[in-house]
């Protein structure tokens, strides 16, 4: 497991160093720099060596299969230091099937660079600061986001919904709760 | 091991859709790649030589405000304010206990939030710093020529003394307002009766201009929301005072979910000119109060404790005009003021945008009467009214901002963990670095001025994780030092600190240092038990209270030897520094004493308690290494049976 490990940080560092190289020969002129880019990937708190401590919702992500899709895109959004954060941060986890229902080449599209502000404002919608169990929400109307929008909840029976998303499991976190949710819960 | 496995593994995942290299990108420009970079040499201050900026990083938890020199970061004193310190017997020898009294007894801790300097005309003035003790509300303030904690009022009928404690202008007042609504005055009541019946209170401590002493001139009594935090107006809004409130619901229980239904709470207006005038006319009520006073005087080198028995209070619909709420998105943090008086920042801590109203607009709203309801009588202003615009999502958790001067303003992000640099007026972006990790407040020197220095900013850091050496489950919190002289904030440098860096107050070191006191004059030694000289040594017994007046300077103590002391004995050890010499302070303790040690400067006078309770000859001696004999230093105390009839004597170097 280990040697696994080195080799795949080795392979990481290889890539990173012929990103470098490409970078360098394909830009003559100097990137136009806004303030949203510029994001060190090895800094930050995502970034911190610790198998001790119980799981954060990024690491539950990361550690789910159903959530690849979701992963990716946290990665393409920039938001793993945010997510690993004291919080405590609630993340509603789309499935990968809950992805693949959106029309066809919209996660393509929102996973495209210039995308980036447009993926992680509906990232965002899927955090709230807080951690309630699925039990607790019940007793909300409607939860305030991270995207600065609020989502609905709504009970069914013995269902829980958010933002029309329904909650389908929900995994208790180092740094607050990941509730997985059948649908992605779109930003009006 | 799995979770690490995976976290690799998605760290090589994002390797591919990485797009760009930052070291690739950066070396093109001038000084921000890691090897070209100029940052130690801009934080490098050669031996001997001196900061250029002072802060003052408060403890947090630790109670305590420490001294840094920026841009080194170097420590140079923790100066004790709300905690006992026995390094400096704060809090331990007779003289400085009464500090720590309280209207609930002595309390020998606090929580200190939040430094202000204070100022002359807008500008920082150098003469003393204020801070705010949260848990038990006090407000203390520091002299700047001894870095001492001169004077502390304790704030009543408040709870969680948090909007604290900012001055205003011309330090005409030290603000301190309640975090927590409580029953005014307290008493006992159903928890769940809490709406309308609890009240904030927000206190206008006055500050003498000659000798900064404090007296608390008014309250003014808020409905029951929770005031979070501060600051007074300046320049043009000189005269008004800005307090964020959240739980403007006023829930009395699981306040993560209750405290957060409305969509928006107030920052509250107070017109305080308005208010004096109404008080100066007589205005207000005296309300019975129990509150402490406590006082160092630099002469006597020792403090008294005075219970205080009433205070005005101000019920803010006594006094129309004065008083408006102004509406701001989810649960405000942040209340901070542009040098120029115009714009008031309110950080909604759940709100993924900043909310800047505008003084003029709000005047103009006040004016017009565009009123949008009232809370208990105060009137709403409309939201749209005041706004002067938006921030739109520069970051997740907003916390704190301060300003440049030139137009920028810096603020904090909680959860996306960075510094985000704006543009007043246009509200723009500019910049954005990260924090390692999650910090809390900013500091700019001036930065709670009309002159903000605008050279540095330092942000203070909750988490470390990684970033130094563990030291177990409790590692260090930090400070983390930015270059914002460019465009674009430059990372020059992190540095551990004492307790929790909550916030601190900067200025330029040429304001305080050459009024830095080097020693306290013997001459002006008015301490009730000082011996000036060897030849005023004594020891006096009143009963079971034996009181030794003795003194110390290199390399012995006068007298030395003490005899006729018995068991059940109360001996008061009042010793005199007679050093007349720059940093030449000598310390004292005797074995078995339950208390610290003494550490006093010189021409100063301190004093601790020994209960000796057992027979023998005792040494003590100086604790602190002052000179080429200080193992020398050192005295013996006879201590005989409770019917022993040894006479009281002393002496020094007789055999």
């Amino acid at each position: 497991m280990k040697t696994n490990i080195k080799l795949l940080f080795s392979a990481f560092l290889a890539l990173l160093i012929m990103s470098c190289n490409n970078k360098n020969t394909q830009q003559e002129a100097p990137a136009k720099q806004t303030a949203t880019e510029e994001v060190d990937k090895t800094k930050g708190q995502a970034f911190v060596k610790d198998d001790e401590s119980k799981p954060n919702v990024l690491q539950i992500a990361i550690g789910s299969k159903d959530h690849s899709t979701l992963v990716a895109a946290v990665q393409a959004a920039d938001l793993e230091n945010a997510l690993v954060n004291a919080g405590p941060l609630m993340v509603f986890a789309p499935t990968n099937d809950a992805f693949a229902a959106l029309p066809e080449g919209t996660v393509d599209n929102l996973l495209k660079p210039e995308n980036k502000a447009k993926l992680a404002f509906i990232l965002k919608h899927h955090v709230t600061p807080g951690n309630y169990s699925k039990d607790f929400l019940k007793k909300f109307k409607k939860l305030g986001q991270a995207s600065n929008e609020n989502v609905t909840v709504e009970v069914k029976g013995d269902d829980v919904y958010v933002g029309g998303a329904k909650i389908i499991a929900s995994v208790p976190a180092g740094n607050g709760i990941v509730h997985v949710v059948d649908k992605v819960i779109i930003p009006e | 091991m799995k979770t690490m496995f995976k976290f690799f593994a998605g760290l090589f995942a994002v390797s591919m859709i990485m797009t760009s290299c930052n070291n690739g990108a950066s070396n093109t420009k001038s000084n921000t790649g890691a090897l070209s970079s100029s940052a130690a040499e801009k934080v490098y201050v050669a031996p001997g030589e001196h900061d250029e900026f002072y802060a003052f990083v408060s403890g947090g938890f630790s109670g305590q405000l420490a001294v840094y020199g920026l841009p080194s970061g170097r420590l140079f004193k923790v100066i004790p304010v709300f905690s006992q310190d026995a390094e400096k017997a704060w809090g331990y020898n007779e003289e400085t206990k009464p500090m720590l009294e309280t209207s609930h007894g002595f309390v020998p801790w606090d929580d200190a939030h939040h430094p202000d300097i204070s100022q002359t005309a807008g500008e920082i003035d150098g003469r003393w710093v204020f801070i705010n003790g949260n848990n038990t509300p006090r407000i203390a303030k520091i002299d700047l020529t001894t870095f001492e904690t001169t004077e502390i009022i304790e704030v009543p009928n408040s709870a969680g003394n948090h909007s604290s404690s900012f001055v205003t202008e011309n330090t005409e007042y030290v603000v301190a307002g309640t975090r927590f609504s409580v029953p005014v005055p307290q008493r006992d009541m159903p928890i769940k009766d809490y709406k309308g019946n609890f009240k904030g209170a927000l206190s206008f401590i006055s500050v003498n201009p000659e000798d900064g002493r404090m007296d608390l001139k008014f309250q003014v009594m808020m409905p029951g929301f929770n005031y979070d935090l501060s600051h007074p107006g300046r320049g043009k809004s000189h005269g008004w005072f800005f307090f964020t409130t959240y739980n403007s619901e006023e829930a009395s229980t699981l306040l993560e979910v209750n405290a957060s239904q409305n969509d928006k709470d107030f920052i509250a207006a107070i017109n305080w000119k308005k208010i004096e005038e109404y008080v100066n006319n007589g205005g207000g009520t005296m309300m019975p109060a129990n509150y402490a006073h406590n006082v160092y005087d630099e002469h006597t080198h020792t403090a008294t404790s005075t219970m205080k028995k009433e205070v005005r209070v101000v019920n803010p619909a006594e006094v129309p005009g004065a008083v408006y709420l102004l509406p701001t998105p989810k649960s405000p943090h942040g209340c901070d003021v542009d040098p120029s008086g115009e714009y008031i920042v309110g950080n909604g801590k759940l709100s993924a945008n900043l909310t800047v109203h505008s003084f003029t607009k709000m005047l103009d709203a006040i004016e017009n009467e565009k009123f949008d309801g009232d809370a208990y009588g105060i009137p709403i202003l409309k939201f749209e009214d005041v706004l002067a615009g938006t921030v739109e999502q520069p970051g997740l958790g907003p916390l704190h901002t301060e300003f440049d001067g030139k137009g920028n303003a810096y603020t904090t992000f909680f959860i996306s963990s960075e510094v985000v640099k704006w543009k007043l007026d246009t509200w723009e972006v500019i910049d954005r670095k990260p924090t390692y990790y999650s910090v809390g407040h900013l500091m700019i020197p001036g930065g709670n001025s009309q002159k903000p220095f605008g050279k540095y900013v330092l942000a203070m850091n909750k988490i470390t994780k990684d970033r130094y050496l563990p030291t177990g489950p409790e590692v260090t919190q930090s400070a983390q030092l930015y270059d914002i002289t460019g465009e674009k904030m430059e990372l020059l440098l992190d540095f551990p600190t004492v307790g929790e860096p909550h916030y601190a107050a900067g200025c330029p070191a040429d304001l305080i240092k050459p009024r830095s006191k080097k020693i306290f004059k013997l001459e002006e030694n008015k301490h009730k038990y000082a011996a000036l000289s060897e030849a005023d040594t004594k020891v006096v017994r009143d009963g079971k209270e034996v009181h030794v007046y003795m003194t110390m300077i290199r390399s012995h103590f006068a007298p030395d030897n003490i005899e006729g002391i018995k068991v059940g004995d109360k001996v008061y050890f009042h010793i005199t520094n007679l050093e007349q010499d720059y940093d030449v302070p000598h310390g004292v303790s005797m074995i078995g004493a339950n208390t610290s040690e003494l550490l006093i400067m010189p021409g100063q006078t301190e004093t601790f308690v020994w209960e000796p309770k057992q027979v023998g000859v005792w040494p003590f001696y100086c604790t602190d290494f002052c000179s080429a004999l200080h193992q020398e230093m050192q005295g013996y105390v006879r201590v005989s049976p409770r019917n022993s009839n040894i006479e009281l004597s002393w002496s020094l170097g007789e055999d």
